[in-house]
């Protein structure tokens, strides 16, 4: 095996297991820091530089690192990164002009963005500052896109989403509300040097079977909840069955519970395990006594002299075989009900998108977009969020954005799309003094804090009273020291190594050993503890002055604790500070 | 020193041993030895030792005198019963204990400084007695705690930090201990687990008093160039003579080695040690012969390491001494102490 090569910032990157996973790879330990030093607005910028909507994304992310997190490996939860972001969010302060702002002078590029969601706004967010004119199209009478008609405001309040739109839109970006786009040719004409198109996924899948179009009581998910965020619905029946699992189905059911449903039911065809909703958004819809009725699979709508009286379906067994689902029908059940809300899929329509305008088409006939630059087989028209691939969710159309906003700026600039700036990092020592480091590497084994939610009566009175009520001062102190500080990484110069075992002999969650070279699928059998994730990189050092043996490092489980290099006697382990130097348009690497 | 604790997080494939502990519960506090200290890879032998050996930390007792080494007992096995003596006073201490208390297994942790100078007399008479005991000198030809003067163990000719060659002879523990007749005769490294887990894991079981040398170098006094008890001249000048191998009662031997080069001995728990030669030819079971085989190869600067010398069958200091099988420690007063009557009885017998 060979030395590792802990100069490509990809090395250390994957170390910080929540940076990796988060698409838009924010800094989570850095900030998380500075919130445990009460600097909730450094937090909140160092946030809003890689993800822009720390306030929306603090509680609305699909959390991707979250499940990612070290301290699954070594302890039962993970931290709740996602709350603490909240927390920067909620006690940021007065900003005053951190933000960025556009230059007085503009750089005479035009670009329009279609659709004001948050894949358009986190481009404008990037071409702003540099100077350009952009100018975004929206249908509705407000920007946010899904995040506003999709999201129910008990979960994002309309203040916050005000506030994080409201930054970008004061750098001077013009939004044309009401102005819906219909023909991709018009917009064209209109010259723009640019055009971007985060007019996202906002097609919901509809169910075509027997009875489908027989009442005006079927409700397509994601339009219901549209109608309800823009108050064209009040009220709902009292039962009410929600089709389909995923984080739709659970603001349908919750939404329905407080307009009025008193028995709602969330139909899955597959059993607990196989939903598409997040764990917690599952836990928060029981919370509010919503019933998750598994194995069935809808049928027929059933409709009596023109009225909706309930759903048939087909009942299922389900078991394990070899891994994969099986299921054996059952019999068949009328559930009765007096609404029904469709909430399985949605997709991205183009259907204002002209078949002559040189833009290839898939075999779904969506636009073909470059997985690198963005950009579609048209030059100067590029995709992002849910119109480019389909739904994902906030922080994807964020990175998408990014990245966008490269290209965009390099196509403005007459710089080749794939010319794109590299990725840099930062390594330095965070040894302050004998054994004090610039980071707290005490391990604190509290357990992750529990949420706080509103009661159930006060919540279901007010349609818009948001659920939970953020970590308060205490929880935020605990949770800040959840964090293992996977940023600061171990790095080893076998020069100074002496073999006296120490780090090997101290490290608690035996990740190191000092053993003969060999190929790692050979060393990882032979290190001091088993290696249960190969996923995990194996560090490993050259050959050690006085043996020629190496020094081997499983990344998987260190705690980040530093004790290697406080028992280190000639200082070959040292505690360093990485960061990821990430590049933005305009903004290349230093 | 470390002022944090060790992180209670631990490997989630730790394995419980026959009493449902892993070895992260034969842990003590954090060190406060200087970082690097082959103290605390001796320490880290001792953990794995106990644990592999299901020792229940109630059955055991650590006991130390003074120095750099008899800080270590803190280092292991918080729930044990633990004693740190007067200076060079831990065999007689022990030697109560034991004498005392023959049900707990003892572990005395010593230096060169506690048992080859003030020491000494005690420690030859811990041997003479065949003390059941472990009893470990952490050897580093150096008084670490005092800032580095030679030792007792200092070689002819090795250098101070200060760059002056010692000039009086050493004593060596393990040369003494097969002259005074101890049973149980191991050298070891600090920085060669793979060879000091199983001697250690043997003296543990041994019916005895086992002595076990492990040359471990003093980071801050004692690694410089010219040191004889460096990490870089000991790993250069290590002879690995016997490898043992513990195979705990009732396991399969598994551990073929070609015929006439490995000894089989019984422990008197029914445990066996696997004796494997992997140096030049010795017997491990013949004393005189390991006696100037020993005193050849280190006359030519070698340190010949592993379990040298084993003698089960002799008798420890409570067979000697015809005592009663029960502890003493677990008799009701009453027959400890039957009373007067029973005094003039005893006097009266003798008159």
């Amino acid at each position: 095996m060979e030395p590792t090569n802990i100069k490509d910032p990809a090395y250390f990157h994957k170390v910080v297991d929540c940076q990796w996973a988060c698409p838009a790879h924010t800094n989570v330990p850095e900030y998380i820091r500075l919130i445990a030093q009460g600097r909730y607005a450094d937090a909140y910028l160092l946030n809003r530089q890689s993800n822009v909507f720390p306030g929306i994304l603090g509680r609305t992310c699909d959390r991707p690192c979250e499940p990612a997190c070290r301290r699954t490996r070594v302890d039962e939860k993970p931290v709740a990164i996602c709350r603490l972001k909240r927390v920067a969010a909620d006690l940021k302060g007065e900003l005053g002009d951190r933000l960025p702002r556009a230059p007085a002078q503009k750089n005479g590029k035009r670009v329009a963005c279609i659709g004001a969601g948050p894949a358009s706004l986190a481009v404008a967010n990037d071409l702003a500052p540099l100077g350009y004119d952009v100018t975004i199209f929206e249908k509705a009478a407000v920007a946010g896109g899904l995040m506003r008609s999709n999201i129910p405001a008990f979960r994002l309040p309309a203040a916050v989403l005000d506030e994080e739109i409201g930054m970008i839109l004061a750098m001077g970006v013009t939004v044309r509300y009401g102005a819906p786009i219909t023909s991709l040719k018009a917009l064209l004409a209109e010259g723009y040097d640019a055009i971007f198109v985060g007019s996202g996924a906002p097609r919901g899948k509809n169910l075509e079977i027997p009875g489908r179009y027989d009442s005006d009581r079927i409700h397509i998910g994601i339009d219901w909840l549209g109608s309800v965020a823009f108050g064209h619905t009040t009220s709902i029946g009292e039962r009410v069955l929600i089709i389909g699992v995923g984080n739709t189905a659970m603001d349908c059911c919750r939404t329905a519970r407080r307009l009025g449903g008193k028995d709602i039911k969330v139909m899955a065809r597959k059993p607990r395990g196989y939903f598409k909703a997040s764990p917690w958004e599952l836990e928060d819809a029981e919370e509010e006594q919503v019933e998750i009725v598994v194995d069935h699979e809808p049928i027929r709508f059933v409709i009596e002299d023109g009225k909706l009286k309930g759903m048939e379906f087909q009942r299922y067994q389900s078991r394990e075989e070899n891994g994969r689902l099986a299921q054996t029908p059952l019999d068949k059940v009328i559930l009765p009900a007096d609404d029904v809300i469709l909430a399985i899929g949605q997709e991205s329509s183009f259907p204002w998108i002209e078949d002559d305008l040189g833009i290839e088409r898939d075999k779904w006939k969506a636009p073909v977009v470059d997985k690198t630059t963005f950009m579609c087989s048209r030059p100067g028209v590029f995709f992002g969020g849910d119109a480019a691939w389909g739904p994902l969710n906030i922080i994807w159309a964020v990175e998408h954005a990014h990245q966008a906003a490269i290209s965009i700026h390099n196509h403005c600039q007459g710089v080749a799309l794939t010319d794109r700036p590299k990725w840099g990092m930062n390594l330095a020592s965070t040894k302050m003094g004998l054994h004090e480091w610039a980071y707290k590497n005490d391990y604190n084994p509290v357990g992750r804090q529990k949420m706080h939610h509103v009661d159930l009566t006060r919540r279901f009175k007010e349609l818009s009273l948001e659920v939970e009520l953020g970590f308060d001062a205490e929880q935020t102190a605990r949770e800040v020291e959840r964090c293992l500080n996977c940023d600061v990484e171990t790095v080893f110069s076998e020069k100074r190594c002496i073999e006296c075992d120490a780090c090997v002999d101290v490290c608690p969650v035996l990740c190191l050993t000092i053993a003969p070279g060999g190929q790692e699928k050979e060393l990882r059998g032979r290190l001091s503890a088993p290696s249960v994730n190969p996923g995990q990189a194996l560090y490993a050092s050259g050959a050690l002055p006085q043996t020629g043996r190496v020094m081997l490092k499983d990344e998987d489980l260190c705690v980040h604790c530093g004790l290697c290099a406080e028992r280190c006697p000639t200082a070959a382990w040292d505690m360093q500070k990485f960061d990821l130097l990430m590049p933005y348009a305009g903004k290349p690497t230093p | 020193m470390s002022y944090i604790k060790k992180p209670v997080a631990r490997h989630p494939s730790l394995r419980p041993n026959a009493l449902g502990l892993t070895i992260r519960d034969y842990e003590g506090s954090m060190s406060t030895l200087c970082a690097g200290c082959g103290h605390d890879s001796i320490t880290a032998a001792i953990v794995r030792a106990l644990y592999e050996l299901d020792v229940p930390p109630h059955m055991l007792a650590k006991l130390s005198g003074i120095g750099c080494s008899s800080k270590t007992p803190t280092y292991f096995v918080s729930g044990a019963h633990g004693f740190n003596s007067a200076h060079g006073r831990m065999p007689a201490i022990a030697t109560g204990a034991n004498a005392a208390n023959r049900a707990l297994l003892y572990i005395g942790v010593s230096g060169d400084g506690d048992s080859l100078s003030i020491g000494l007399g005690q420690m030859v008479h811990a041997m003479r007695r065949n003390l059941r005991m472990l009893y470990v000198i952490e050897n580093n030809g150096v008084y670490g705690l005092t800032k580095g003067q030679f030792s007792a163990s200092s070689d002819i000719g090795s250098k101070s930090k200060r760059g002056e060659a010692n000039t009086q002879p050493p004593i060596d523990p393990v040369m003494l201990a097969l002259d005074i007749g101890a049973t149980y005769v191991a050298r070891s490294f600090s920085g060669d687990k793979a060879q000091l887990v199983p001697i250690l894991k043997g003296a543990l079981r041994h019916n005895g008093f086992a002595l076990v040398d492990v040359i471990s170098p003093c980071v801050t006094f004692n690694d410089h160039e010219g040191s004889t008890k460096s990490y870089l001249y000991t790993r250069k000048h290590q002879l690995p003579i016997v490898q043992a191998d513990f195979v705990p009662p009732a396991a399969e031997i598994r551990a073929e080695y070609a015929p006439g080069t490995v000894h089989e001995v019984r422990m008197h728990d029914g445990s066996t040690l696997q004796l494997h030669k992997v140096g030049p030819d010795y017997d491990p079971t013949d004393r005189r012969a390991a006696w100037s085989f020993l005193s050849e190869r280190q006359r030519s600067g070698e340190i010949p390491t592993g379990l040298l010398y084993l003698d089960e069958s002799g008798s420890d200091m409570h067979a000697a001494a015809k005592t009663v099988s029960r502890p003493l420690a677990q008799m009701p007063f009453e027959e400890l102490c039957p009373g007067e009557a029973a005094l003039r009885k005893l006097q009266d017998a003798y008159r």
